[in-house]
């Protein structure tokens, strides 16, 4: 499971002392391109977008003195991009705190990488129904994007698409496979 | 005591397929039907074996499919054929005392006879009580089509009783996904709503959902992802020809007929968001008919063909709407829980259907549009789906059992039901036929 991955980037953060910055999720309308059909979305309450660019602190240049401390940031950049995965709640488009570290590190990635292009597709679990899940899927997959917009990465880069509840990571109807269901999955092409 | 009936789809003789998709044309697949629960109130009726002029083919009895249909539909309860103390097939032989002994309401008696490579159908309809003949027709078809022959019966029997159109002949549209060998595969099918003569439409190795029946029942129009994103298609079913009538940027989904067949409601997400717009089918141009942040989605028109019900999460869950006519500025209509989605007018514009969550299950409910009364119609706990029979008097849609995806029918007012399952796999995203004149 994704977790055991998360916490050990949780880990190596901690011991970084990189989470000076992580608090700092306030809006920013104003880069890469955060568009006008952003606003609307949020108003509902359903998608928060997380912005802040340099302010997410892991880049922050005050932390890293010495070679050793760059090349240190740079595996836990590479270890934080190892996840690809990002899980939402029921009914919600909403990026869960925990996932916004590695969106950050997947948007300066392509944000130093104008070449690489990555395919969001965005998933629900079974309930409820299918077409409205098809919606909610893009809706996820939309916000993911907007949040790696506004830290660095251009729209020509993405693709979305949604799936709805048609591609599911975990059979089963457990509150456990619903959880691993509901996600968008970062594709690098 | 209700009544269930559960339909899986059959997987029998597939072919390795090496192709992503194949447009089928022969008989393939066939969903088996469970009967599980029996109604209390359900009509007695008796279907006596049909005598037989000439030699018939094989396969099953026409009599046995009609009494098989008359006990679906829930509203029936025939007698078996060896319970009967005579097996009468004219009036003449019909003896009124001993029906009435038996407990029975309605004698169906009939005679086949081979005529060539066809078969002719005489059969009359008496009310046990009143000792009278209230249906006699004849009625013939090629000797290789008696099951259409036996629906046929089946559904005048069921408006003689109950003074509406049978529904017996109409067919399903509905999608399996068959996961074995760790490759999955989507097939599109049409069957009779029993589940027999299932005909393979579409196959995928991407998801096909959301099929929609044109009015004439001649064509149907679906999502597929076979090229990697939702794309609403056309499909003739006779020719098996399909046309890609969707494919903007974002999601092409949720197709419904307009009641001329000339439009497709849809939901399109070119601008960023979720909204409901109407093709002409003809220009392919397209009108969008809402624009709202939240989610709009799963349009369909009502029964008059004026006003439209769909899904919206404008409330902050999803909830269904109404519009009177396109465009209008839309009417919330679900109120009993924090999510109800998806729904389902029947034909008679007194209820739509829908998906709503009760607690933790996902149930289908129906709302009394006379009077916003809400009633919850269904015991299981996964349910999604609904489609509501063109006579208005049954409901089919999908839920789990266990584990896997089934599809049940149930009487309009939740009282019978029966499950269509697939002998292995998922059969989902059911959608029932128009009824073809």
């Amino acid at each position: 499971m994704k977790l055991s991955a998360q916490t050990k980037v949780l880990a190596l953060l901690f011991s970084a002392g990189l989470f000076a910055g992580c608090s700092t999720t306030g809006e920013n309308m104003d880069e890469g391109g955060y568009g006008s059909d952003v606003a609307p979305i949020d108003q509902d309450g359903g998608s928060t977008v997380y912005g802040g660019g340099d302010q997410g602190g892991i880049s922050s240049s005050s932390m890293t003195e010495s070679e050793r401390m760059e090349a240190q940031q740079q595996a836990e950049q590479e270890a934080l991009r190892d996840i690809t995965t990002f899980y939402f709640d029921f009914d919600t488009s909403e990026i869960k705190p925990e996932a916004r570290d590695v969106l950050v590190a997947h948007a300066r990635y392509l944000s130093n990488n104008p070449g690489q292009k990555v395919r969001l597709e965005g998933h629900g679990d079974e309930r409820g129904s299918k077409e409205y899940n098809l919606a909610l899927g893009e809706r996820r997959a939309n916000a993911v994007q907007r949040f790696l917009i506004v830290n660095g990465a251009s729209r020509g880069q993405m693709e979305t698409v949604s799936y709805g509840e048609e591609k599911p990571a975990v059979m089963g109807s457990s509150e456990s496979a619903w959880a691993q269901n509901r996600r968008v999955e970062l594709v690098f092409q | 005591m209700m009544r269930k009936i559960s339909f899986r789809p059959l997987q029998a003789l597939f072919p390795a397929v090496a192709l992503m998709l194949l447009v089928a044309t022969s008989a393939q697949a066939e969903l088996l039907i469970r009967v599980t629960e029996g109604a209390d109130s359900a009509i007695p009726v008796s279907v006596v074996p049909f005598a037989e002029n000439g030699s018939m083919p094989a396969g099953d009895k026409v009599s046995s499919i009609v009494q098989a249909d008359l006990a679906m539909s829930g509203e029936f309860r025939p007698l078996p054929p060896q319970k009967m103390l005579s097996l009468p097939s004219k009036r003449a032989d019909v003896y009124f005392r001993d029906w009435r002994l038996l407990g029975q309401r309605y004698v169906l008696v009939g005679e086949l006879t081979r005529n060539g490579d066809r078969v002719e159908a005489r059969y009359e309809l008496f009310d046990v009580n009143r000792e009278e003949r209230i249906l006699g027709e004849t009625a013939a078809a090629p000797a290789s089509n008696m099951r259409s022959l036996a629906h046929h019966i089946s559904d005048k029997v069921y408006e003689a009783i109950t003074g509406v159109p049978g529904a017996f002949s109409t067919k399903l549209a509905y999608v399996t996904l068959d996961r074995a060998n760790g490759n999955a595969r989507y097939r599109l099918q049409v069957s009779d709503i029993d589940g027999k003569r299932a005909r393979i439409r579409l196959e995928s190795k991407e998801p096909i959902l959301s099929p929609a029946w044109s009015p004439d029942g001649k064509k149907l129009a679906y999502v597929s992802f076979e090229t990697s994103k939702p794309v609403i298609f056309v499909h003739e079913l006779g020719s098996g020809e399909r046309k890609k009538v969707a494919d903007f940027p974002g999601l092409n989904s949720a197709p419904a007929w307009s009641a001329d067949g000339q439009s497709l409601l849809m939901t399109l997400s070119k601008d960023g968001n979720a909204e409901i717009y109407q093709m002409n089918l003809q220009s392919r141009k397209v009108t969008k008919l809402t624009n709202h942040w939240a989610i709009d989605t799963e349009a369909t028109w009502d029964s008059s063909g004026e006003g439209i019900f769909f899904t919206s999460d404008r409330s902050g869950g999803p909830q269904i709407y109404y519009m009177a006519k396109p465009g209008a500025e839309p009417r919330r209509i679900t109120f009993g829980s924090r999510y109800n989605a998806r729904p389902r007018p029947d034909a008679s514009g007194n209820y739509v259907y829908y998906v709503h969550q009760r607690d933790r299950a996902f149930t289908i409910a129906r709302t009394n549009l006379k009077n916003d009364e809400e009633t919850v119609l269904t015991r299981t706990e996964s349910d999604e789906s609904p489609s509501v029979s063109p006579n208005g008097r049954m409901l089919i849609y999908a839920t789990k059992q266990s584990g896997e995806s089934v599809l049940t029918v149930i009487s309009a007012d939740g009282g019978a039901a029966y499950s269509l399952p697939a002998s292995e796999g998922d059969v989902r995203d059911p959608a029932w036929g128009p009824i073809v004149r």
